[in-house]
Formats: C-alpha cells, structure tokens, sequence
C-alpha cells in the first residue's frame, strides 16, 4: 500500500544526510592522528588517550554529572507534583498563575532565565556554584518533567484511582499503589529529559556558575571559542556514542513493553 | 469512623493538598517570578560603579519612606536609552529576521521529510523516527561545533564544493550570516519534523484516495487535503523553531562573525562584557515583550489541536 516514491526517497535521503554528515565528520576526524583538523593522518586513538589526562576537562564532567544527578531528582519530583496539582488538584487560589509558571519556563529565552537567576542569587547572597547551577536546572527542567507527566495523567482512566480508594486505600496509598505505577513511564522519560537538559545547558549554567564551578559545556564553548581541536573531537564521539546507545536501548525498552502489553492483552481477550 | 476522626483525617488530608501545591508553587515563585521581578526591576534603575553595579537599591529597614525613595527612583531611562540608540532596535529587527527567515528554511526542509516519513513503509517508521530524535537527544553545543569543521574555509563543504567545480576558490561562510541561518536550521529542524509528522501520520489516507478518484491530481490532492490538514502541526513547527531561535546566543556567538546581530548576544555582552545591568534588564524585557505574541499564538495552536484530539 504505502511505496516510497522517487521524491520521498530522495527528501529522506538528502534530509538524513544534512542531518547526520556533519557529525559522522566530527566521528572520523576523532579518529585523526594529524593534529590538523582537515588533513588525514592515519589512524590513531591517541587523542582519546590526551583527553582522558586533560584535568580540566576531567574535573569539568564531574561537576556536570552532579548537577545533573542532584538536578535531575529534584526536578522529576517536583515536576510530577507540578503535574499532579495541575491535573487532579482541583481549583485553589492562584490556579493560572501556577499553570502559567509551569508552561512559561518552557517558552523562555534561555539567555532571559539566566540574567534573572543570576540577578535573583546576588541580591540574596547566595554564593555562585554548584549548588547555584542545580537550583537553576531543577527549576526549569521540573516544568518539562511536569509537561510529560501531566499528559499521562490526562489520558489514564481514573476510575481505577477511585476504585482504590472506595476499597479503603488513602489518597497517598492509592497514588503509591495504583497511580504511580501508571504513570511510572512518564516519570522516568522526564527524569530522562531533565538529565539530558541539565548535561547539555550551556547559557543558563555559564550565568549562574561561579569561577568555582565549570561545567563540561561551560569548559567546551570556551575551547571552541579557540577553534575545531582533535580533543573536542574525540570528547564529541565519546557523547553522540552515549546518547545513541541511550536512545536505542530506550526504543527497544518501549518496544518490548508496547509488545508485552499487546500479547497479555491478547490473552485476557482469549481468557474472558 | 467517628466523627471526630473522621475531622482529623480531613484536616490530615487539607494539610497534606496544601503542602503538595505549595512545594512546588513556592519553588517556581521564588525560582522563576521573583527573578522576572527582579529583572523588570533592574530594567528601570540606573547604572552606578557600585556593588551591586546599579542603583537604587530597596532599603527595607528604612520602612515606608525608604520603600517610596526607592520608587521614585525607578524610571524608563534605560527603555528610551534602547529606543535611541539604533544598535538595540537593529539587533531586534535582524534577530526577527533570522528566526523568521530560519523558520521558514526549517520548514521547506523539515516537510518533506516529515511527508517521506508518514509515507515510508510502516515497518521502517520507527526506525526513521529514532534518526529524527537522536539529533534531539545529542548535545546541542556539539551539533553546532559539528558545523564549524564544515563551514570553514577549508572546510569539507568549500572542499566539495571545489571538486565538483562549482567554485574555484573557497567561500568565506564561517562567521557570516549565511552560517547562522545553516546552524539554526541544522538544530531546529527536528523541532519541525516531529509535529508534522505526527500530524500526518493522522491523515485519513481515503481522502485522498477520494480526491483522485473525484479527478483531482496528485499535486492538486496535496495542497488542497494534505497540506490544510497537517495545518496544525506546521503551525507548532514553525513556534516551536521561531521561539528558540529569536533569543538564540551560541549560534550566533560560534557561528556568526561581527555582522551578525542577534539580541541573545548583544543581552549577554551588555551584561558580561560592559557589566551595564539595567541596560541588560531592559533588554531582556523588550526581548520578553516581543516573544509574547508568538507564545499567545502557539499556545492557541496548542489548544485547538488538544481539542481536535478529544
């Protein structure tokens, strides 16, 4: 039924090579032994070897997976009770104000949430870190997570939630046992998103982070600033290989789960 | 259960709503209004060689009358101070028009590869979708690195170039405009394909079907069904790659060269390279002022597509 005709094919092709050349370039390059970014020198991976006894770059992707840690939880917790008060909190005063700090994050210039944080943590004193830059990434990845929570919420069929909860359960107990598990997928590809923001924020981290704390992005630009170098190179591959395993097993992961769902469905049919 | 528990659970659970609405809207007040305020604030005070480098500064401990000085002291100075001096307005002006103009490459890109992708067969769809989203997933600032290497003089883009015969010396294309517009497109077109694949994976294939059998062409069948029902999902394409784009500040910094104005860079020099905060603020607000009809729109878009679902 469906064919691929001449046009599509070649839209597909032309839009997946505009899309992919640039970085499969930065993959081989890594590969480069000539330090000259645009004459091959024959294979090497000795430039991997350099990156990994670069200090700077060392110390710069702990503090990143840190914040990222520390970051991400408390934006996935209070992303899903964004979401749960958004969805099931009924009406309470300050309702819009709260939907519309939820959604405004998502829409802000990254450049104007970063003046702001900054602005609002030298006129409290607060020293600029670490501790400043996961306050930062909490608050606006907590409202991607609500935004991915709170469209599972909608669609679940809450007569279970009540069932639960005529059959003696607490309201924390129904949502422990009965709307956590649902929404458990949604919970986790937030976390998933809010990680993936937090490593990957350049703008709102180099405002808010002091000269103590460099993050990996942070440390990145200022090298990229000086130009194309094997290392960011090699550091490049080691991150698009990461994120490609990462997706991959998650899409296998929902596969298998949409593929178990549909065969115990099948024999619930059989069975009733 | 009596009733007098019964009054205790109640109060239990009130307390228990209460804190579970207050957490997380005292964190986005304190984390994300009172910063804006702050800002807004900042935006109408004067620059001072002082630390904090602007005045005035709120005294709370001098009570009403301090509250009131401070008030006084707030004015448009820095607005007007935007509106005369033409590099601000140029900087607002070029930056709509590299978003716009993006938004509308992104598009011409981003369809028909959403087309081919709703047309593919059904058991490569998933496996197309992952390529779209992988790019989504991968570091931002290596993507656009990614397209320093390509762009540069002797770069693989002037190198093909060349080889097929096209020019005879190498462009100058790093450090332009023309790199901006290539590094935004390149980023956000993902943003583009998604929604409109999504909506035309939704698209009735018997309507078109229909179309032809009623003597419409191929190409008449697809402006007049095609393209008005996946409407909705170009319009969330386009937001969704105008809306970054406007205040967009790695692009033009790694990309662009000194022609390049856009208002995220000139915001973040004000800020970090002159330390003139008030101007900054005053930036950021306009900067603000200016996004808010596009996210009206969007969120209109967004609206009317949830009600078409259910």
């Amino acid at each position: 039924m469906r064919r691929l005709t001449w046009f599509n094919a070649t839209s597909l092709t032309l839009g997946f090579a505009f899309l992919y050349i640039p970085m499969i370039v930065v993959i081989i390059y890594s590969f480069n032994e000539s330090r000259l970014v645009t004459v091959w020198g024959g294979f090497s991976i000795k430039w991997y070897g350099e990156l990994l006894q670069n200090e700077a770059f060392l110390d710069a992707a702990w503090v990143t997976f840190k914040v990222g840690f520390f970051s991400s939880i408390i934006a996935t917790i209070l992303g899903t009770m964004g979401a749960y008060v958004l969805v099931r909190g009924g009406r309470f005063y300050g309702r819009t104000l709260f939907s519309g700090m939820i959604y405004a994050p998502l829409v802000m210039p990254e450049v104007i949430t970063g003046l702001s944080l900054l602005l609002l943590f030298i006129s409290i004193g607060l020293d600029r870190g670490l501790f400043t830059i996961v306050l930062a990434h909490a608050t606006f990845s907590m409202c991607y997570v609500s935004v991915v929570v709170s469209s599972r919420l909608v669609s679940f069929d809450r007569s279970v939630e009540e069932a639960a909860l005529d059959l003696g359960c607490t309201p924390f107990e129904a949502f422990r046992l009965v709307t956590l598990p649902i929404i458990a997928p949604a919970v986790i590809s937030g976390w998933l998103l809010a990680l993936t923001l937090s490593l990957d924020d350049l703008v709102i981290a180099s405002f808010v982070a002091g000269p103590s704390a460099t993050t990996l992005p942070i440390k990145v630009f200022s090298s990229i600033r000086l130009g194309v170098s094997p290392e960011i190179n090699a550091l490049s591959t080691i991150l698009i290989g990461l994120v490609t395993i990462g997706t991959i097993a998650a899409s296998l992961t929902t596969k298998r789960a949409v593929m178990r769902r549909r065969r115990e469905e099948q024999m619930a049919e059989q069975a009733g | 259960m009596d009733r007098h528990r019964r009054h205790r659970v109640g109060k239990l659970m009130n307390l228990r709503r209460f804190s579970l609405i207050a957490v997380p809207y005292v964190w986005l007040l304190g984390l994300f209004l009172v910063p804006f305020l702050i800002v807004f604030k900042i935006s109408l005070s004067d620059i001072a060689l002082s630390i904090p480098p602007y005045t005035p500064t709120l005294e709370l401990s001098e009570g009403w009358a301090g509250f009131r000085d401070f008030l006084s002291q707030l004015d448009f100075e820095n607005f007007e101070f935007l509106a005369t001096d033409d590099l601000y307005w140029k900087s607002y002006l070029s930056s709509v028009q590299i978003a716009l103009i993006s938004t509308l490459i992104c598009l011409a890109i981003g369809f028909p590869i959403a087309y081919g992708m709703a047309n593919a067969p059904r058991e490569w769809q998933p496996t197309l979708m992952l390529l779209v989203i992988l790019p989504f997933w991968t570091s931002f600032l290596i993507r656009v690195y990614s397209l320093i290497g390509i762009l540069s003089q002797e770069g693989m883009l002037n190198q093909f170039l060349m080889w097929i015969g096209l020019i005879n010396a190498p462009l100058t294309i790093l450090n332009t405009n023309i790199a901006v517009y290539i590094g935004i497109v390149y980023t956000y077109v993902p943003f583009m394909i998604l929604p409109i694949y999504a909506t035309l994976t939704k698209l009735d294939g018997s309507l078109l079907e229909a179309a032809e059998d009623l003597g419409c062409s191929r190409t008449e069948a697809f402006w007049r069904i095609t393209v008005p029902l996946s409407k909705a999902g170009i319009i969330a394409g386009c937001f969704l790659v105008f809306i970054p784009a406007l205040g967009e500040f790695v692009i033009p910094s790694l990309l662009g060269g000194s022609e390049t104005l856009m208002i995220g860079k000139v915001l973040y020099e004000e800020f970090f390279a002159n330390r003139d905060w008030p101007v900054a603020g005053a930036v950021a607000v306009i900067l603000l002022l200016i996004l808010i009809i596009p996210i009206v729109l969007y969120q209109r878009n967004e609206q009317k597509m949830m009600d078409a679902d259910t």
